[in-house]
């Protein structure tokens, strides 16, 4: 069946991470040795070296830990749904939030027109604020449409999740109808998903995030197996469904929301991370998920590396990168998989 | 009595529905419910799982109602098979059965044991390391009957233990029916009641203490299988022309048509 040790997976993993944060601390337009950020005594001596000093602390560094922590969250969200769903091609987005975040960024943009950039919350600009809004509305219609007395469907919170979103991308092109072309423009860069606005303010949010999923997730590993064999075979295992559905479309709704406040869009992570893990260590959860977070911090800070540096000085949206290789891969992973020729899949 | 129904009735759909079903289950033996499609057995069983909600009556687990059992507490004594299984990630077969292990907090070389146990049981040791989802629908069937299997593995201090199967021998061939015979009987002798549907009205005179024979989500009959499976029943239930002899290596009922 192709699977590789577990053990050697992590360790690769495990490896890889701090080599790739050394990697994106030294490339970029300067190539900075990243241990300048511990040798105080040559910065102090040399203005160069100082300004260097501060390129690492003040922009390399917040970005490559926004970069990891983003892509880790999307990532272990991605094979949290992708259980929950029990469909291997499911995705954070699926729920609405994605799609919410961004009407609601829309929406403040060309409203709220105003004052942007004038007041900010946290580092967060009202744009941000929208989008937390947006996309908090969305996953509540998706929760609310798929639920009834006797529970929450999960075919119906897909299906309302693909009609929630189709709502909200009308929304976002209403609005970027009304728009000038400098908030179309804003709209446009703010969709593609772009790390470049990394501030501590920010990583410090998506590393509550993190510690969120850090504390939460492992403890729905077990159930997140037993929903695998079917929603009723996991209540007859003992696992309280419902309680359990509800805290993962929560969390996933915030860290996704908070992830696309902080960064953006970044499309395809959550969907290809944890299906090639998958492959690689098998389903079990209490490997795939933490697995999935550290493969998803490597891809999304190499995604960058590339995307600062392909066409240096100036430098790609991130998200870009992700959707043009990950769009790919998805395409090839439906083909490969039974899902076209096994419709009750769903 | 294990597993106890007292005046159950529930809505299946607008055309038919489960109506005062009343039977028990008592410990260390095997209740048989037979009937034709669409009679209600499947749904009889989700409504007794929980899945269907009942417009009246009870189902008692230990003298004890359902829903007032800690549902992990109740997954230490009652395992449900049901007729299709729908895994469709590449867990190894060991991994599928160590899932029945999730409600205990039994130690991984202890599971690991019982894993092999349960494996042992339903004639699957050999596909230990096979991934499921590229097994044979039978294999399939069997490596989920160790599942759940391995769920009741141990006697439990908080009460009897119970099994019930849908339709467990549908994808399974001659020999492997008999190991049905074979593992309700290894729960049975162990004080477990079992409650299990079954198309095969002969296997179901073999391994049943009792059949419950519905049509049209009523009970038509109730009573050992010498009781119930009479030609005159049969004929009006299934709509059949059938007569009942005696099977000569069992000497129970066999139908022949």
């Amino acid at each position: 069946m192709g699977r590789v040790g577990v053990r050697k997976v992590m360790t690769v993993l495990l490896v890889s991470v701090p080599a790739v944060i050394l990697l994106y601390l030294a490339l970029g337009p300067t190539v900075i040795s990243p241990l300048l950020l511990f040798n105080s005594s040559a910065t102090a001596a040399d203005p160069m070296l100082a300004r260097d000093a501060l390129i690492l602390s003040a922009i390399r560094l917040p970005r490559v830990l926004m970069a990891g922590l983003v892509g880790a969250s999307l990532a272990c969200c991605g094979a949290a749904m992708q259980g929950l769903f029990r469909n291997p091609l499911a995705d954070p987005s699926l729920i609405g939030v994605s799609s919410g975040a961004s009407a609601g960024a829309s929406f403040s943009i060309v409203i709220g027109a105003g004052w942007i950039d004038s007041s900010a919350i946290l580092g967060l600009s009202v744009v941000s604020l929208g989008a937390v809004v947006g996309a908090i509305i969305a996953v509540f219609l998706v929760y609310r449409l798929a639920t009834n007395r006797y529970g929450t469907s999960v075919v119906t919170m897909l299906l309302s999740g693909v009609a929630i979103g189709a709502v909200a991308s009308a929304l976002n092109s209403l609005f970027s109808y009304f728009a000038d072309s400098d908030m179309l423009r804003r709209i446009s860069i703010w969709q593609m998903g772009n790390l470049d606005g990394a501030t501590w303010e920010r990583v410090f949010l998506i590393f509550v995030v993190a510690l969120i999923l850090c504390w939460r997730l492992p403890q729905h590993c077990r159930a997140l197996n037993a929903f695998l064999l079917g929603e009723s075979e996991a209540r007859y295992l003992g696992i309280r469904v419902e309680r359990v559905k509800k805290e993962l479309v929560l969390i996933t709704a915030l860290a996704v929301g908070i992830g696309v406040v902080v960064c953006g869009n970044i499309a395809f992570v959550g969907l290809v991370v944890p299906h090639i893990l998958r492959s690689l260590i098998g389903p079990d959860h209490r490997t795939l998920i933490p697995a999935s977070a550290l493969a998803g911090a490597i891809l999304l800070i190499v995604a960058d590396i590339v995307a600062r540096t392909v066409i240096a000085p100036a430098e790609l949206p991130a998200g870009i990168l992700t959707s043009l290789v990950g769009a790919p891969v998805f395409f090839f992973l439906l083909v490969k998989s039974k899902v076209l020729n096994n419709p009750e899949r769903l | 009595m294990i597993l106890e129904l007292r005046n159950l009735s529930a809505l299946i759909s607008s055309q038919i529905s489960l109506r005062n079903i009343e039977f028990a289950v008592d410990a260390g033996k095997t209740t048989i419910i037979i009937g034709p499609n669409g009679a209600g057995k499947t749904s009889l069983l989700r409504a007794i799982c929980g899945d269907l909600p009942l417009s009246s009556g009870q189902v008692l687990l230990n003298s004890k109602a359902l829903d007032d059992w800690p549902v992990n507490k109740r997954a230490t004594l009652l395992a449900i098979l049901p007729q299709r299984s729908t895994l469709e990630f590449p867990f190894t077969v060991e991994e599928v059965v160590t899932m029945g292990r999730i409600p205990h907090s039994t130690s991984n070389q202890r599971n690991r044991e019982i894993v092999g146990e349960a494996l042992d049981l339903v004639d699957c040791q050999h596909l230990q390391h096979r991934s499921f989802i590229n097994l044979s629908g039978g294999e399939k069937q069997r490596v989920q009957l160790a599942r759940v299997a391995a769920q009741i593995w141990e006697p439990s201090a908080s009460g009897e233990r119970c099994l019930i199967l849908d339709e467990p021998s549908a994808s399974l061939d001659l020999a492997h029916q008999e190991m049905i015979v074979t593992m309700l009987r290894h729960f049975n002798e162990q004080g477990a009641a079992s409650l299990v549907v079954l198309h095969d009205l002969n296997l179901a005179a073999k391994c049943g203490d009792a059949i419950v024979m519905l049509k049209q989500g009523r009970v038509a009959a109730l009573g050992t299988p010498e009781e119930v499976l009479k030609e005159d029943c049969l004929n009006a239930v299934f709509d059949i022309r059938s007569r009942v002899i005696e099977n000569p290596l069992s000497n129970k009922p066999m139908v022949v048509t």
